[in-house]
């Protein structure tokens, strides 16, 4: 059966829009990584032709804030977010589709699905991938091949899209767990939930931008002239003493 | 929403077998239909057809259909695995009662019961069908309350026009009859409306600025998408019709699927005789096209959130 | 981590630890410059994955995106499969396979005629190359001064303006004390060869709440995660940096103890007006620059480390020369009222406010919250200093300033406001990565004064001149080198001018050359300026029916633009089959930390008939007879390749491509004896070796006694003496004097003029020339491209996982500005400048400066290239800038410029001027233009129509 209990542990990742620039390494990491691992391949039509489509579990979307003074752009990377009510995982009619109960990842037995793509209709943040060509859903799996993998060092057993991340803009660690360092990362940043109108309550995280820094908001700054006139400004410096 | 082919195909015909599945179920045994068994025979056949075509081609959608059977399993949690369980189901009480009514002309005792319990059955199914739409949150358009209704008064609509034209067909035609259908056409027509309105005026909770996160500090605009050409999300939710040719196609379906519908059952009440019957006929082929357009339509007018990542405004 | 990931509780058992590979091995990436240190896991004899090396000092575990697709680069299906002749016309890809024996001595017959009679008649040119150490070096032993590195297109601006007046640079060969600085800012820059430092950077700099301001026209990728957006107007950075110098000094907020210290700020600069001596710095008999010494109120040697020097004043000289310290001619320059924030904040489209600002917060980083480390040090005068103050302000700048022909002197100028705020390589500033910094400017001349048949170069053929007497020129002041580089037209070309190298052979201006090599650049495309003029050059023949260029030989890994145009194709191997050689002697890989070099080993082996191209030069050099590649006895002084040169090459006694383990035990680093074991030492280190400076030799770099005679033993300074920042260039005093009529060396009349206007000793700002050549209210806006992250120029578009990102590029327009031409998002529009014009697809934006344009760089692809169907969007609907970019400028007086920098050549890309119109309904859908479809070669592999990587590997 599909419905799911949330356990303790809430396995997930934290993105920090602060420090994203948008460059794709973790997409693209993840791609090479997942498409020789758990969910392989993560095939790509025609390749190298004119109607080129793969399948990815990550993806970096951009956009404007604010037209204003203060506007900016966010670079917005987006995968599964590992939801604590994932409709995603009701409405599959086989069971395929599961929460784990001991970390809360979200996965899909590729074995039992039919390929309806119901749960993909159901994801309001489209992080499920079909894969046309073996016929079922795909999907960020946290790595699960990765973060216990003891065929790799202990450094190692973390997310690929997060040790790849050139930017540091991806943090993975138990959200279920208030002292981890990914839970006071988000109370101290104000981490938040993507469209929680829908109900999901979404395990990753992201944390905001920071407000600019842009000091002449609110104040006036400028220097002060030194002296009155240019004259002054050299008679100043021919008088300075300065030594080696 | 991407119109599938094989998914509107599906709900159309199986409507349409359910309801005149549970028409004649009920019906028949109260005797408020031709009792004889080539009327028995025919009418179940095409019952059973219409849903047979219809499942079988929700299943070409699949990725595997060999795997088909396994969505059966979840109907605790799942609407369609429900689904899949009553319409599997239904086949039980319809084949008792057919069996009963077709081979042994009987439609009393258990038979008269089989048959109540596949009308039933049809009915639920028909709503399980519409619930695996109107579950799904990140859809507005199919969270209308509209939607169960819509398709169960289209499921009775399509049902009773069949079951109309076959009373013509048989010589029984029966003025309560086409009054039933006309008013299920007039019935299935306000509960479109309704629905139209409802999604025209009913903006979803979400918007790029909850999508993101990003509202407080101000309006969001998309930029850029991840990839320069489509992926399956776009090709799957993000198949968007624009607004002058939905406009255009809700005509046509008010016309084909409502008022021709309306006004060939009208005709055939009015005229009876040897008009009646291929009028009542067009009525419900006319029907089951304009039921077609609709179901298009209801997926191509469903906004799906995930376009707010990629540069809808609303969804 | 709670959960020991073993079975779910339902739905299926999951291995949780499978098997990554059979095997890992390291060597560097190569998708793009930066050189990451990569582990490739294989599997099966193929790649499982490929992740960045947690140990290396540039990237330090992470991976672009770039270098995580290595993967599809490296199994791409346009990769060349074997050498290829030409057998039809040039351009039409027509080419017969042959075998290398036959590949190799066609090539040898024709450099060894060249070599006979006149080694110029050679033109080699080398784009993308990593190995400019051996290639300059082979360049040098065959005799021909006609070769360049892809620098001149790319960013000698900045190496330039860096090397004459810091003896550093930024590129990547400088960078943000990225820990400690208070305040960042970034001028021009998208992505850099530091890409990923720059990002590992940005984000501790953000962690640590420093303030980070972007100067850029656009606002994305760096510059959408700073504090600040400076929304300047393409080509002005020289103004603002001017206001910014203007304010600062107003308010005297500047290190004056740092000037005196470290910069030739109180040198005395004479002031004769009209005589040869003028703008020179006063010198003792002995050469020795002089200062004011205000303690015997008398001029002093400045290299005297006893010395009270003044900043200002006029002084008169024993000899009754005036002088005055060429900081008081500095101030005299940027106090004026022309250089304040109000008069250049329209030009530059910043407010007078945000100017003044900005000014205000230097000043309050710099000089009220300086760094101050307990570190003690001593300085080249010998004094002991207890801590180690810094101004926390640091900079960085590439090719926003580079790209234009104002670039040398907006780089200058930068590097002018560094120095006025003490904030080089102190701490929390700009730092100098060894082997830098280096004299200002590095010794060595440009080679090529002589050419003799049969013998090699007198010295290097790129350098660094000093004075007009440097100049390849001939006796009438034309060029002597093909690409008119260290010409009156471009003097401080110092690293060529290969974007002219075509039209100028085409042309045979200043003369007519044989062959023309080239090496991993795609000139017949997105290098080129003027795409469709170049294609038809390289294939135009004269009357006889001769081509013009009568050979053109090329080595490429890939199916490129180019391809098609070469007479004889030599097909390289991709990175992850070579070895390769990141040395000091070329474009090392060290930091600020200590200097640094790698290699590349070959991680799995050629599949095709492909040599890589090291191997083979170093084979041609032995077939040659050249003087470096063979023994006395003639024969091959390097058999066993590239491999065997890396090990066992010497430049000079000890020194060789590779620093670590030297010696005949490996024990020595920097100068010892080549150690046999050497590749293997690499290997066993992840295929890098690091230098680790000691504490007290970190800052300061160029006055730290300490880190002189470090860099001294390590020969990246001949003797260890202070590295003086030049504030003023005498060296570009000493050309502006040859113009106005001093010296032996001097302009022909032509050329007067603007070598006068252009090489002023301390920086000035100009109009870029294609602004000032071209009505500018007919081409009213200004387009500029920018390097997208996950892609690299031409070649991230055969990867069928990058391209999924970027397979088309749009022209992005401000929202208001579009509004203005009426343009809508998603119209096609004609963007049309004094050269051509080109169609493209319209993308609205805000963050984008209302008078630019831009688009991401490289992306659009000749059908058929690469290998990709040419139907591809690539082909359709992406597009090339530099259609519309011409390599020269508009007529003058009779003559057309090189569309590049007057001081160094640098090529001008982002000086474009564009008018943008809205299409003809029936005309969109489309990019123009469109050249015809190239066939691919016979040897490369079908199209797949899908591909399941990894399906075997799980
Ligand atoms: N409009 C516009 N034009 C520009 C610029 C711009 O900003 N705007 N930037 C300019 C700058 S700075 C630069 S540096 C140039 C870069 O332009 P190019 O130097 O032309 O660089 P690439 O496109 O990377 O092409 C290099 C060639 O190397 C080949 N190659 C790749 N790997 C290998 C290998 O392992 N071995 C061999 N032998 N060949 C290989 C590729 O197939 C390709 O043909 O573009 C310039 N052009
Ligand atoms: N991913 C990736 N990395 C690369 C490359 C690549 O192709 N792809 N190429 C490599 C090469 S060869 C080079 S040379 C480096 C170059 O690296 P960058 O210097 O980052 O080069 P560009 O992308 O050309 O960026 C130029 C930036 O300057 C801005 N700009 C243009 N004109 C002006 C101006 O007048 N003033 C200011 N302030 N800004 C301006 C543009 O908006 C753009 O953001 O990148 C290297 N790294
Ligand atoms: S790798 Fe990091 S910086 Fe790059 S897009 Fe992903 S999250 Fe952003
Ligand atoms: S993000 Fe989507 S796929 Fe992932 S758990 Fe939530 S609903 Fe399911
Ligand atoms: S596609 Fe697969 S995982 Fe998704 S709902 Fe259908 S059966 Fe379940
Ligand atoms: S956690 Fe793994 S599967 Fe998920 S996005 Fe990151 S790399 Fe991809
Ligand atoms: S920045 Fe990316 S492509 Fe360039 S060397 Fe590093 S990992 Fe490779
Ligand atoms: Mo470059």
């Amino acid at each position: 059966m599909t419905d799911y209990t949330v356990g303790p542990v809430k396995l997930g990742l934290v993105i920090d829009l602060d420090t994203c620039v948008g460059c794709h390494a973790c997409a693209v990491n993840c791609k090479e990584w997942n498409t020789a691992g758990h969910s392989a391949p993560l095939p790509d039509r025609d390749p190298y032709g004119a109607d080129i489509t793969g399948v990815w579990f990550n993806r970096i979307h951009t956009f404007e804030v604010d037209d204003g003074e203060c506007g900016r752009t966010v670079h917005f990377p987006k995968s599964c977010l590992h939801c604590e009510a994932p409709a995603c995982v009701e409405v599959c009619p086989t069971g395929a589709s599961y929460k784990r109960v001991e970390d809360g990842i979200v996965l899909v037995n590729a074995d039992t699905c039919i390929g309806c793509k119901l749960c993909s209709w159901a994801c309001p943040y489209g992080a499920r991938e079909f894969d046309d060509d073996a016929g079922v859903m795909k999907k960020c799996t946290l790595c699960v091949d990765r973060i216990y993998n003891r065929n790799l060092d202990e450094a190692d057993r973390v997310p690929a899209c997060v040790s790849t991340c050139p930017a540091h803009a991806r943090h993975f660690g138990d959200l279920g767990d208030p002292n981890s360092a990914v839970s006071r990362l988000v109370a101290e940043r104000g981490g938040y939930d993507l469209m929680p109108e829908q109900g999901y309550k979404p395990v990753n995280k992201y944390l905001p931008p920071r407000p600019g820094k842009i000091a002449g908001t609110g104040r006036e700054m400028a220097l002060t002239p030194a002296a009155p006139d240019t004259a002054g400004m050299f008679l100043r410096w021919v008088d300075r003493l300065l030594s080696r | 929403m991407h119109p599938a082919f094989s998914v509107i195909f599906f709900t159309t015909a199986s409507g349409a077998g359910y309801g005149l599945l549970a028409l004649v179920g009920m019906l028949a045994p109260l005797r408020l239909i031709p009792a004889d068994r080539s009327f028995a025979f025919t009418a179940l056949a095409l019952a059973l057809g219409l849903i047979t075509a219809g499942l079988l081609s929700s299943t070409a959608h699949l990725g595997h259909p060999e795997r088909a059977w396994r969505a059966f399993s979840q109907w605790r949690t799942s609407w369609l695995s429900r689904e899949g369980v009553l319409s599997l189901a239904t086949y039980v009480p319809a084949a008792i009662f057919g069996i009963g009514w077709v081979l042994f002309g009987r439609l009393d005792g258990p038979i008269a019961v089989a048959g109540f319990v596949a009308a039933a059955l049809s009915a639920a199914t028909v709503c399980c069908t519409a619930m695996i739409y109107a579950s799904l949150k990140p859809i507005q358009a199919w969270r209308s309350a509209w939607v169960v209704p819509g398709y169960a008064a289209l499921a009775l609509m399509t049902g009773a026009l069949w079951l109309n034209a076959l009373t013509h067909v048989w010589g029984a035609g029966q003025r309560w009859l086409g009054v039933l259908a006309a008013a299920a056409a007039i019935l299935g027509l306000l509960v479109k409306e309704a629905y139209w309105r409802s999604i025209d005026t009913t903006a979803g909770p979400s918007t790029p600025e909850s999508a993101t996160g990003l509202g407080r500090r101000g309006k969001v605009t998309f930029l850029d998408g991840p990839h320069t050409e489509a992926n399956y999300l776009l090709r799957e939710m993000g198949y968007a019709v624009a607004r002058k040719h939905s406009l255009k196609l809700r005509r046509i379906a008010r016309v084909l699927g409502f008022a021709v519908p309306l006004l060939l059952t009208l005709l055939a009440l009015a005229l009876g005789g040897t008009i009646a019957v291929p009028a009542s006929l067009l009525a419900a082929v006319a029907g089951m096209l304009g039921v077609l357009v609709e179901r298009w339509l209801f997926f191509a007018e469903a906004k799906h959130t995930v376009t707010l990542y990629y540069g809808a405004t609303t969804a | 981590m709670a959960g020991d990931g073993g079975p779910s509780a339902r739905s299926e058992v999951i291995d949780t630890s499978p098997t990554v590979h059979d095997e890992v091995k390291t060597t560097t990436c190569y998708m793009c410059a930066c050189r990451c240190g990569i582990k490739v896991h294989l599997k099966n004899g193929k790649i499982r994955y490929i992740e960045g090396n947690k140990a290396h000092p540039v990237n330090r575990g992470v991976l672009c995106a770039k270098g995580s697709a290595g993967i599809m680069q490296h199994y791409s299906p346009a990769r060349l499969t074997k050498p290829l002749k030409r057998i039809g016309e040039r351009g039409s890809g027509e080419f017969q396979e042959i075998e290398w024996d036959e590949a190799l001595a066609l090539a040898t017959q024709w450099l060894s005629r060249i070599r006979a009679s006149d080694p110029k008649k050679l033109a080699f040119f080398t784009g993308r190359d990593q190995s400019q150490g051996l290639t300059g070096w082979w360049a040098a032993q065959f005799g021909t001064p006609n070769y360049a590195a892809h620098g001149g297109f790319c960013s000698v601006n900045m190496a330039a303006a860096g090397l004459y007046s810091i003896g550093g640079s930024f590129w990547e060969f400088g960078e943000a004390d990225w820990e400690r600085t208070k305040y960042f800012m970034m001028f021009g820059v998208a992505e850099d060869h530091d890409s990923n430092p720059i990002k590992i950077g940005l984000s501790k700099l953000k962690a640590r709440g420093a303030k980070f301001v972007s100067v850029n026209p656009v606002r994305t990728g760096y510059s959408a995660i700073a504090d600040e957006w400076v929304a300047i107007k393409p080509g002005t950075d020289g103004l603002f940096v001017f206001a910014l110098i203007h304010e600062l000094l107003k308010a005297d907020a500047i290190d004056h103890d740092y000037l005196v210290r470290y910069t030739n700020a109180p040198w005395l600069v004479i002031d004769n007006p009209g005589q040869s001596d003028d703008g020179l710095f006063a010198r003792d008999t002995a050469g020795h620059p002089l200062v004011w010494d205000a303690a015997t109120d008398a001029p002093a040697n400045a290299m005297l480390a006893d010395i009270k020097p003044r900043l200002a004043g006029e002084y008169r000289l024993p000899d009754g020369r005036k002088a005055r310290p060429s900081f008081h001619r500095l101030a005299e320059r940027y106090l004026d009222p022309s250089y304040a924030p109000d008069a250049v904040a329209a030009r530059c489209g910043v407010s007078t406010e945000t100017m003044r600002r900005l000014a205000a917060e230097l000043a309050e980083i710099a000089f009220k919250q300086p760094i101050v480390l307990n570190q003690p040090w001593t300085d080249w005068a010998g004094h002991r200093h207890e801590t180690m103050i810094g101004r926390p302000i640091a900079m960085h700048a590439m090719r926003g300033i580079s790209a234009h022909s104002n670039g040398f002197h907006t780089c200058r100028a930068i590097h002018v406001l560094q120095m006025l705020l003490g904030a080089i390589d102190t701490p929390g500033a700009f730092r100098y990565e060894a082997p830098f910094p280096r004299p200002c400017p590095p010794p060595g001349k440009p080679g090529g004064k002589t050419v003799t048949p049969n013998a090699a170069l007198g010295g290097l053929p790129l350098g660094f001149p000093l004075g007009p007497e440097d100049l390849l020129i001939e006796e009438d002041g034309s060029a002597r080198r093909i690409d008119k580089a260290f010409s009156w037209e471009a003097p401080l070309a110092v690293h060529g001018m290969m974007h002219m190298v075509i039209a100028n052979a085409w042309k045979g201006d200043p003369y007519s050359i044989d062959t023309l090599f080239l090496y991993m650049a795609n000139m017949a495309w997105n290098s080129a300026m003027n795409t469709a003029g170049t294609m038809t050059m390289l294939a135009d023949k004269d009357e006889s029916g001769a081509y013009k260029i009568p050979h053109i030989i090329y080595a490429d890994a890939f199916f490129s633009e180019t391809v098609a145009f070469a007479d004889l194709v030599l097909p390289d191997t991709t990175y992850l089959e070579r070895w390769d050689c990141i040395s000091l002697l070329d474009r090392p890989i060290g930091n600020a930390e200590g200097p640094a070099d790698a290699i590349r080993q070959p991680v799995v082996q050629p599949d095709r008939d492909v040599r890589p191209f090291q191997d083979v030069l170093i084979d041609l050099g032995a077939r040659l007879k050249l003087p470096g590649f063979v023994t006395p006895d003639g024969t091959a002084r390097y058999p066993g390749g590239y491999k065997d040169y890396i090990v066992n090459h010497e430049r000079r006694p000890g020194i060789g491509p590779l620093a670590g383990w030297r010696g005949i035990d490996g024990d020595k680093q920097g100068r010892g004896e080549p150690n046999l074991d050497q590749l293997q030492r690499y290997i066993e280190n992840g295929c890098f070796w690091k230098y680790e400076l000691p504490h007290d030799q970190l800052y300061y770099k160029h006055a730290n006694k300490a880190y002189l005679e470090t860099a001294t033993r390590f020969s990246f300074i001949d003797r260890p003496e202070p590295i003086v920042l030049q504030l003023y260039s005498e060296t570009l005093q000493r050309f502006r004097l040859a113009a106005q009529g001093h010296g032996p060396v001097q302009p022909p009349e032509m050329h007067r003029q603007r070598v006068a206007a252009y090489f002023d000793p301390l920086p000035i700002w100009y109009e870029p020339f294609e602004s000032a050549a071209v009505d500018t209210g007919a081409f009213p806006l200004r387009a500029i491209t920018q390097r997208p992250m996950p892609m690299y120029h031409s070649w991230g578009s055969q990867n069928a996982w990058l391209r999924q990102i970027l397979s088309t590029n749009s022209l992005y327009v401000n929202r208001r500005t579009a509004a203005q031409h009426g343009v809508k998002d998603g119209d096609w529009v004609w963007l049309t400048s004094h050269h051509a014009r080109v169609k493209c697809q319209v993308k609205l934006m805000d963050g984008v400066e209302a008078d630019t344009v831009w688009t991401w760089n490289a992306i659009g692809k000749r059908p058929g290239a690469w290998n990709l169907a040419p139907n591809s969007p690539e082909a359709t609907r992406g597009f090339l800038l530099n259609h519309v970019i011409s390599e020269l400028l508009p007529e003058r007086n009779g003559y057309r410029y090189a569309n590049s920098d007057p001081v160094t050549g640098q090529a001008a890309w982002f000086d474009l001027r564009v008018s943008m119109k809205k299409c003809e309904p029936l005309e969109t859908g489309e990019t123009a233009p469109i050249f015809p479809a190239v066939v691919p070669p016979a040897g490369l592999p079908p199209r797949p129509d899908i591909l399941r990587y990894g399906a075997d590997l799980k």
